[in-house]
């Protein structure tokens, strides 16, 4: 018999593990860490979403929905894109509910690249996009965003990276793992940038509901992008609800359909108890947003004034929950830095590097904790600056 | 009297947690140290911010007596004065913690806390039914306090998110 690793399909062989998981094993073996590590909200999805599952199951919703979702839920998610993207997508076309927007990421790529096709990325990013543009046979092509102008990238950068054979550009604003949000006239140069070159953009706005100073505005909502693109997002962040996996993918009907080829073959359909939370989160889900907003608004600020006062540099993002620090000022790479600290403080952060090459030099941290957490994590990490600089 | 955005967000921090430091206080809100100092005495000086307080949970504390009763008043509202008069001389005494004005089936909402059952009841008895305008009460004992002024009082749920996560 060969070896059990050849067997193994080249392509899923030659993805590189995921530099997190490396942490993950490291910390989750310590007692008493304060984590800056998690991808997710400290908010338990509301009671009023959780209550709604727990009725639609006592009345027996247990069964498949249509592929695409609910239609009363895509009809919400039709209202809440025009109130809340300022876009309007037709729900018996335009529409699917997935298992997460990471889901809607990998039918959005399976459905529009060939192998070959280039995808450009702007990292640093969500550590899927790259694994998820190679899965499909496409080739990802990373464009770093300017650390400079607080990750934001310059659209020259994008347009030199612009070949034959791109077929879409990939972005991610509120960003994880920088915070950084796109407004309105730096989407619409990203926007132009595809009109000329007649390219695709896959947006993925899973951050849009917590943005803190400015208005959000979605790539499909500039002028002539809803043809373009291919809108991700889901209920995940905004209603703390990431174990439920439940997204959507919105884009041009023929597009629709082509992922709904995918979907329902895949996948089905997403699960309907958690289809039926979602319609609950929608209808009556709205002030908990804006509370957790709140609370997310104040500790944002919180982190990014100690951190700049530390002497670690700190832009203030528009967006998510983190904030995305320099730790060049220590002299240690993030990987150095992020090990050194979770060994000698009990804090875990997750270093940039693993989010793109030009996340080195940077760590994430969530502010999704508690604020008396965070004051902690703050007073371990002032002690570790100190020791540091000794 | 009308506040300003930041004011407002002062007050509702300060509302779920009295005990943060001005310089916390000034970092979350963005305002300045100095101001947030000035802002906060204004709130005072003002009563919009009455007073600092914890929320205790005293049936945890061993050898702990205590109860607390909610009193339906009905009473005869006077003219010139209506309901303030009476609920004056109601909330003056040390034993009442709070009385509100209802709309409904009685006037006064009082809560009372005494040491027990009897020391309510005497109190109920002899000072408030005894009130010139006290048509009646409806005395009402607590029997376990599940949440408070926003506070569940049974263990917080534990964190069950996985430590580091993308």
């Amino acid at each position: 018999m060969k070896t059990t690793n050849s067997y193994l399909s080249r392509t899923v062989s030659d993805i590189k593990p995921s530099g997190i998981r490396r942490f993950f094993d490291l910390a989750s073996g310590m007692e008493g860490v304060i984590s800056l590590g998690v991808g997710e909200p400290d908010f338990v999805t509301p009671w009023t979403v959780r209550e709604a599952a727990i009725l639609s199951l006592e009345q027996g919703y247990t069964s498949y929905t249509a592929n695409a979702g609910l239609l009363e839920l895509r009809q919400e998610i039709a209202s809440y894109l025009a109130r809340i993207f300022g876009v309007q997508y037709q729900p018996d076309k335009e529409i699917i509910v997935t298992v997460g927007a990471s889901q809607a990421i990998d039918i959005a790529l399976r459905s529009i690249i060939d192998p070959g096709d280039e995808v450009i990325i702007v990292e640093p990013c969500f550590v899927s996009y790259s694994p998820l543009v190679s899965l499909v046979g496409g080739t990802p092509v990373h464009v770093q965003a300017d650390k400079d102008q607080e990750f934001k990238v310059s659209p020259e950068k994008l347009a030199s990276a612009v070949t034959s054979k791109t077929k879409a550009i990939m972005i991610c604003s509120p960003n994880n793992p920088t915070g950084t949000m796109l407004n309105k006239e730096e989407l619409e140069k990203i926007a132009a940038l595809a009109e000329k070159h007649d390219l695709l953009i896959i947006s993925d706005e899973i951050y849009a509901e917590l943005v803190y100073d400015e208005s959000y505005t979605s790539m499909a909502a500039i002028k002539g992008m809803r043809e373009r693109t291919i809108l991700i997002s889901g209920f995940s962040k905004g209603f703390a609800m990431t174990g439920w996996r439940l997204g959507f993918v919105c884009a041009p009907e023929e597009i629709t359909a082509a992922m709904l080829k995918v979907h329902q073959y895949a996948m089905m359909c997403a699960p309907t108890m958690a289809q039926h939370a979602g319609l609950e989160a929608l209808l009556n889900g709205r002030d908990d947003v804006e509370e957790m907003k709140k609370s997310y608004r104040r500790r944002r600020n919180y982190m990014v004034s100690s951190f700049n006062e530390l002497g670690l540099k700190c832009h203030n993002p528009g967006g998510a929950f983190y904030v995305f620090p320099s730790i060049e000022s220590t002299g240690l790479s993030s990987e150095e830095f992020a090990e050194q600290l979770l060994v000698q403080e009990k804090v875990a952060v997750v270093p940039g590097n693993v989010f793109g090459e030009s996340g080195e030099g940077f760590v994430r941290c969530s502010y999704a904790t508690s604020l008396e957490q965070l004051q902690e994590a703050i007073k371990r990490i002032r002690r570790f600056i100190d020791n540091h600089n000794g | 009297m009308q506040l300003t955005e930041k004011e407002l967000e002062l007050v509702e921090i300060l509302e779920k947690n009295s005990r943060i430091s001005t310089e916390d206080l000034a970092a979350m809100t963005g305002l300045a140290v100095k101001e947030t100092q000035e802002t906060l005495q204004k709130l005072e000086e003002l009563k919009i911010i009455v007073r600092y307080t914890s929320i205790v949970d005293w049936s945890r504390i061993d050898g702990h007596e205590g109860v607390t009763a909610m009193i339906d008043v009905k009473v005869t509202p006077k003219r010139g004065v209506g309901f303030d008069e009476i609920a004056k001389r109601i909330y003056r005494f040390k034993e009442v913690k709070s009385v509100y004005l209802m709309s409904g089936a009685y006037d006064l909402s009082v809560i009372i806390e005494g040491r027990s059952m009897n020391e309510v009841a005497r109190f109920v008895s002899e000072k408030l039914s005894t009130l010139d305008s006290v048509i009646s009460t409806t005395t009402h004992f607590i029997l376990k306090k599940y949440k408070h002024d926003g506070t569940i009082f049974d263990p917080e749920e534990e964190d069950k998110r996985i430590v580091v996560s993308p």
